[in-house]
């Protein structure tokens, strides 16, 4: 019996999702539960199973295509088995052979439209006029519907069509060069104007003292070096502020609309710079972790992630962020926060400057923390609470333990 | 029938068994709509079912709701003008064409 390959959600936030490699080819037998490709989410690299047995007899997406969720992106069926009425056919010829309306009925057409945002949240679409508009892909939301409602109709995405076509060949020219956006890239800026959008962000910024903390690294690390292990810095800091969380629960916290939610577990979200964007892995229950296992996870999960080998569970769920630049010689910064998270901290470089200590000055290694705060879960004073912990606890490392 | 531009094919389908599905699906899948018109009740009557396949096997293709043309939802009158009027009408047909594209009220 056939069995429609769909591209399914591989991850709790993809909408679509590009092939990066199919494992079997026209012709392959293919039995269930074994892997067919590996696609692209919005995060990372997944496998897609079979769910059916048979020859894979038909790719609708090739490698580097994209499909939305749900589109049928291959068909397994029997040998000489007839997929006729599986294979989605191209419509896309029949939208461009298309006679355009005439004059006056366009005219009459932009008289009646009824703009999209009247229609609530939902894109309202004909099926036609969805498919028209994956193929030539283009975004229904951009559209404005014509018809009951202000549902798109195929009118829309035709008329969509020809100004867009008309509006590329006016600016194209060898001065710029367009990049694709892949599917992180497109997670980031949604997300990102998420968050700077309806999260009111405010930065505190403290520097830390960083003498003792360099010690005590170098201690662990002559204590670690029999196991062959080390930890940096930034490990350290990771460290510190999940047990600065720990004693400051309502900066570990999450706006929820109607209530703030209070997590009483510090599952630390640690930004890895990858390829085209970045990810946050996380650290479960990092207060509860020693700062050589935090060291190690965070080794383990920041090479998967740079791989694209990450599970869902293992980037998602963070209740605070930690975000790093001080490798590439960031003095200071600040970090947007990661929705529903209440906070970040933004950590720059540690650097030698000369500062006034008992009137004298001396030269001592600091380093500066930014917090970038959501305001309608904490206030000025509860954030400088909470970064007056952790300076206490990187300049005075053993306090951590307290 | 039509004089306004527009241009409808036709279906008979001279038999609901066997039913020839494929003529069907494939003037859905060249004009992206369909109205369906019977003299009987629409509810619950054949056009119900025509709609319903269509709508399984050419989700993609629809650009409108399909509609149904058939008599008023009234016991047939024994009045002949009533009867007349209780009958599917050349005038409705028309509406529901007008409907299912989009040309209906406000436009045109």
């Amino acid at each position: 019996m056939a069995t429609k390959v769909h591209m399914e959600a591989l991850s709790p936030t993809m909408e679509e999702g590009q092939v990066v490699k199919w494992h079997k080819t026209e012709g392959d037998q293919v039995s269930m539960g074994k892997v067919l490709a590996e696609i692209e989410t919005d995060k990372a690299v997944m496998e897609l199973v079979a769910r059916g047995e048979g020859v894979l007899r038909k790719i609708f997406r090739g490698e580097s295509e994209t499909a939305p969720v749900g589109d049928v992106i291959a068909v397994i069926a029997d040998e000489g088995e007839d997929i006729s009425a599986l294979t989605p056919d191209t419509g896309g010829s029949r939208a461009a052979s298309e006679t355009p309306k005439s004059k006056s009925d366009h005219n009459i057409e932009t008289q009646v439209r009824v703009t999209q945002e009247a229609g609530g949240g939902r894109v309202k679409a004909s099926p036609l006029a969805r498919r028209l508009a994956q193929e030539a892909g283009l975004e229904l939301a951009g559209l404005r519907g014509s018809g009951p409602g202000g549902r798109i109709v195929k009118r829309d995405v035709e008329e969509a069509l020809r100004g867009g076509q008309a509006a590329a060949i006016e600016v194209a020219g060898p001065d710029f060069e367009d990049l694709k956006v892949s599917q992180m890239r497109k997670t980031i800026s949604r997300r990102l104007s998420e968050s700077l959008g309806p999260v009111p962000h405010f930065f505190l910024t403290v520097g830390v003292d960083m003498v003792r903390a360099i010690e005590a690294r170098a201690r662990i690390n002559t204590l670690l070096k029999e196991r062959g292990e080390k930890i940096s810095l930034n490990d350290l800091v990771v460290r510190a502020v999940a047990a600065a969380l720990r004693q400051h629960q309502e900066v570990n916290a999450a706006w929820h609309g109607d209530h703030i939610r209070r997590y009483a577990r510090v599952h630390i979200g640690v930004a890895v710079a990858v390829e085209d964007g970045l990810i946050t892995p996380v650290i479960r229950d990092a207060h509860t972790k020693g700062v050589a296992q935090v060291a190690r996870e965070i080794r383990e999960l920041a090479g998967r992630a740079r791989e694209k080998r990450l599970k869902p569970e293992e980037y998602t769920g963070a209740t605070f962020s930690i975000s790093n630049l001080g490798m590439f010689g960031i003095h200071e910064f600040t970090a947007v926060v990661n929705p529903p998270e209440a906070g970040i901290v933004a950590v720059g470089q540690v650097e030698e400057v000369p500062v006034a200590m008992d009137g004298q000055v001396v030269v001592r290694p600091r380093m500066k923390v930014t917090m970038g705060c959501d305001h309608r879960v904490v206030d000025g004073a509860t954030g400088a609470r909470f970064l007056q912990t952790l300076k206490a606890m990187l300049e005075e490392p053993a306090t951590i333990l307290l | 029938m039509e004089q306004e531009g527009v241009e409808v094919e036709v279906v008979d389908l001279r038999s609901i068994w066997p039913l020839d599905m494929r003529t069907v699906l494939d003037s859905v899948r060249k004009t992206n709509r369909a109205v369906y018109l019977e003299e009987g009740w629409a509810f619950a009557g054949v056009g119900s079912q025509i709609v319903a396949m269509i709508q399984e096997e050419a989700f993609d293709d629809l650009d409108a709701p399909v509609l149904r043309v058939g008599q008023a939802d009234v016991p047939i009158p024994y009045a002949k003008d009533m009867e007349r009027a209780a009958k599917p009408s050349a005038d409705r047909a028309i509406q529901a064409c007008k409907r299912v594209l989009y040309h209906n009220g406000k436009r045109s």
